[in-house]
């Protein structure tokens, strides 16, 4: 069982532990997640959100949504919690260097999307244009605001945020992240995509990225699926051919598209 | 090879129990055969099965292999319905140590031991093993049977896994000539020969090899049901949208019946139950089944909403995706979905109007 060094409340349901890694932890790549257990309520995969060069910490941006996570949630510096990890199929960084990166976050999805982020920016001369296109449901849901727009003001990535709805006080964008795809400026060929939100909104912005000219294989999309074990082990997490936890989440767009678009599949 | 007497065998029985083996194998009990610790073999019992039946039969002959399959799996043994994992107190884990009984399956079918070398790809063969899995079949003796009789429902010449056993078992016994049976005996293991010695028996004459041939090849032709595999994976994945896929929605319960007796469905689940005060926490394994809600739950709701998802999920991860994740097929032919779906599914019947139809 692992120590939280801190707990962060971000919006009124999304908040970040901050926890002490288990002795021997191997470090992680940005698209990783680890498995979190709360003993007598259970265990749930959640993606790693902070910096893979910070050895000492390891952050998890959390949506209260189900048993496990609503448990997390009343976590703090005297609690404990058991981490097994690092799990899955990470972002291709590698192939992104030497290239113009789009990335394209909905919702919670911009936690495993972060490490990406903090991955580019310690070595941000080995990209070319790097663009963030990211929709909240409101401003109020807005994570990781003030980082991201400071990384924008500093011209290292160029970020559009726009929210589903918001008062008229709101001054930025509003509508679905696909309607700004076209402020996203790259060389289609020689660009690599990383999109993680809810399914239908990863086919869609998958879907414009395809009419930009990005080929398919160089689009890359992270799954959801139920995990129990996260060794491949227990079944829950199948997707045709794929175990999401062992063989994802992260996929190449092209691998999963047929999939993806056939219904409760 | 050997030739053995019904005694003989009956003797190899208790020389296992005499060396210590707990010994599993075919018990009579809620008018089936089921398997569980058993002292010594039914003799003269057979069954009757159709699709959504099963009828346990006295056949009035002397035979000890004389039934086919019940609803009973040896995965139930190897990767049991519930175990606990490890509890937890003032937050520190401590694991439950598995048991280190030696044990010996008696009486595995060709299809059933097909079944069991599927889930040994599934639980030992991949990134993370499954140490339990794997300690429980490093101290399995297998003492299998070649069928020389096939119920309505088998089907394993469909992907050659039977009637004969072809490969893991440490003894493969064929019956022969019920009424009054004697064993053809093959011990494939250094083990397997040194516990068939202490029980004897004369070497097989050729006569007697080809009689023991024939039973089993009369079990083959004995086989009417059919699911052929070439082809199949594909032509699944290409009728994932086909109207049947409703039709059979229709009549299934998505009871998971088919889930539980299926010699290789692996999917489990984990359950924490905890006394009130939550200061002991115990973590169990559990089977579960792709035909409930809960196993496809993710934050927006289940996955698989509708029962037919639930059956394409269950039918393309058996016949196609298994091919992809295992290199195998998910299914050796047993039939056991077919007798045991309380409506009569049959998935050789289904995969034809698949494959047939648009």
């Amino acid at each position: 069982m692992c120590d939280i060094n801190r707990r962060q409340q971000d919006t009124e349901d999304v908040f970040t532990l901050d926890i002490a890694p288990p002795p021997g932890y191997p470090g992680f790549a940005p698209g990783q997640f680890n498995m979190l257990y709360v003993p007598g309520v259970g265990e749930a995969a959640i993606s790693i959100s902070g910096d893979p060069q910070d050895s000492y910490r390891l952050l998890h941006t959390i949506r209260a949504v189900g048993d496990v996570t609503a448990q997390l949630r009343n976590k703090d510096g005297r609690s404990h919690v058991g981490v097994r990890g690092p799990f899955g199929k990470p972002w291709p960084i590698e192939a992104a260097r030497g290239r113009d990166l789009v990335i394209v976050a909905g919702g919670i999805g911009i936690a495993p999307l972060r490490p990406v982020l903090y991955t580019v920016l310690s070595d941000r001369a080995a990209y070319g244009n790097v663009h963030l296109l990211y929709g909240a449901r409101t401003p109020r849901d807005i994570l990781y605001q003030d980082e991201l727009m400071q990384w924008h003001r500093q011209g290292e990535i160029s970020t559009t945020i726009t929210v589903d709805a918001a008062k008229p006080s709101w001054k930025g964008d509003v509508g679905v992240v696909t309607r700004y795809i076209g402020r996203v400026r790259v060389d289609p060929e020689n660009t690599v995509a990383m999109i993680c939100g809810p399914e239908i909104m990863m086919r869609y912005t998958a879907g414009e990225l395809l009419l930009k000219g990005i080929p398919m294989r160089q689009i890359h999309v992270s799954m959801e699926r139920h995990m129990k074990c996260a060794a491949a082990l227990c079944g829950h997490c199948q997707f045709g051919p794929y175990f999401v936890c062992r063989d994802g989440p992260v996929f190449r767009y092209s691998d999963v598209a047929p999939l993806m678009s056939t219904a409760e599949f | 090879m050997i030739h053995w007497t019904a005694e003989q065998l009956d003797a190899f029985v208790q020389h296992l129990h005499a060396e210590s083996y707990e010994v599993i194998g075919p018990v009579i009990r809620d008018g089936a055969v089921t398997y569980d610790a058993m002292e010594e073999l039914p003799v003269g019992y057979g069954d009757e099965q159709e699709a959504g039946r099963y009828r346990l039969t006295r056949r009035g002959d002397l035979s000890r292999f004389g039934y086919n399959l019940g609803p009973s799996t040896w995965k139930q043994f190897l990767s049991p319905p519930s175990e606990t994992l490890f509890h937890v107190r003032e937050d520190l884990i401590h694991p439950v140590v598995p048991e280190a009984t030696k044990r010996a399956f008696i009486g595995v079918r060709a299809c059933e031991m097909a079944a069991i070398e599927v889930q040994d790809r599934v639980f030992l063969q991949g990134d993370y093993r499954e140490h339990r899995y794997e300690q429980r079949r490093q101290q399995l003796f297998i003492v299998a049977v070649n069928c020389s009789q096939a119920a309505a429902t088998c089907f394993c010449t469909a992907n050659n896994d039977g009637p004969a056993v072809r490969s893991g078992a440490d003894l493969v016994l064929t019956e022969v000539n019920p009424a009054q049976p004697w064993y053809l005996v093959e011990a494939k293991s250094d083990l397997a020969k040194a516990l068939v010695s202490k029980v004897g028996g004369s070497p097989a004459t050729d006569e007697q090899l080809d009689q023991a041939h024939a039973a089993v090849e009369a079990a083959a032709g004995q086989i009417s049901r059919q699911l052929p595999r070439a082809g199949l994976r594909e032509a699944l994945f290409e009728a994932l949208e086909h109207s049947h896929w409703d039709a059979v929605a229709n009549r299934c319960l998505s009871c998971g019946n088919c889930t539980q007796v299926c010699p290789t469905c692996f999917c489990f689940t984990t359950r924490e139950e905890a006394d009130l005060m939550n200061d002991e926490v115990s973590h169990r394994r559990v089977w579960d089944s792709c035909f409930t809600e809960m196993h496809s739950y993710t934050t927006g709701g289940p996955i698989h909403r509708k029962t037919r998802s639930r059956y394409r999920q269950w039918l393309t991860h058996k016949l196609a995706s298994w091919e992809d994740q295992f290199g195998v097929s998910g299914c050796t032919g047993c039939g056991r979905c077919i007798s045991w779906c309380p409506v009569g599914i049959d998935l050789t019947e289904e995969v034809q109007i698949l494959r047939k139809t648009k």
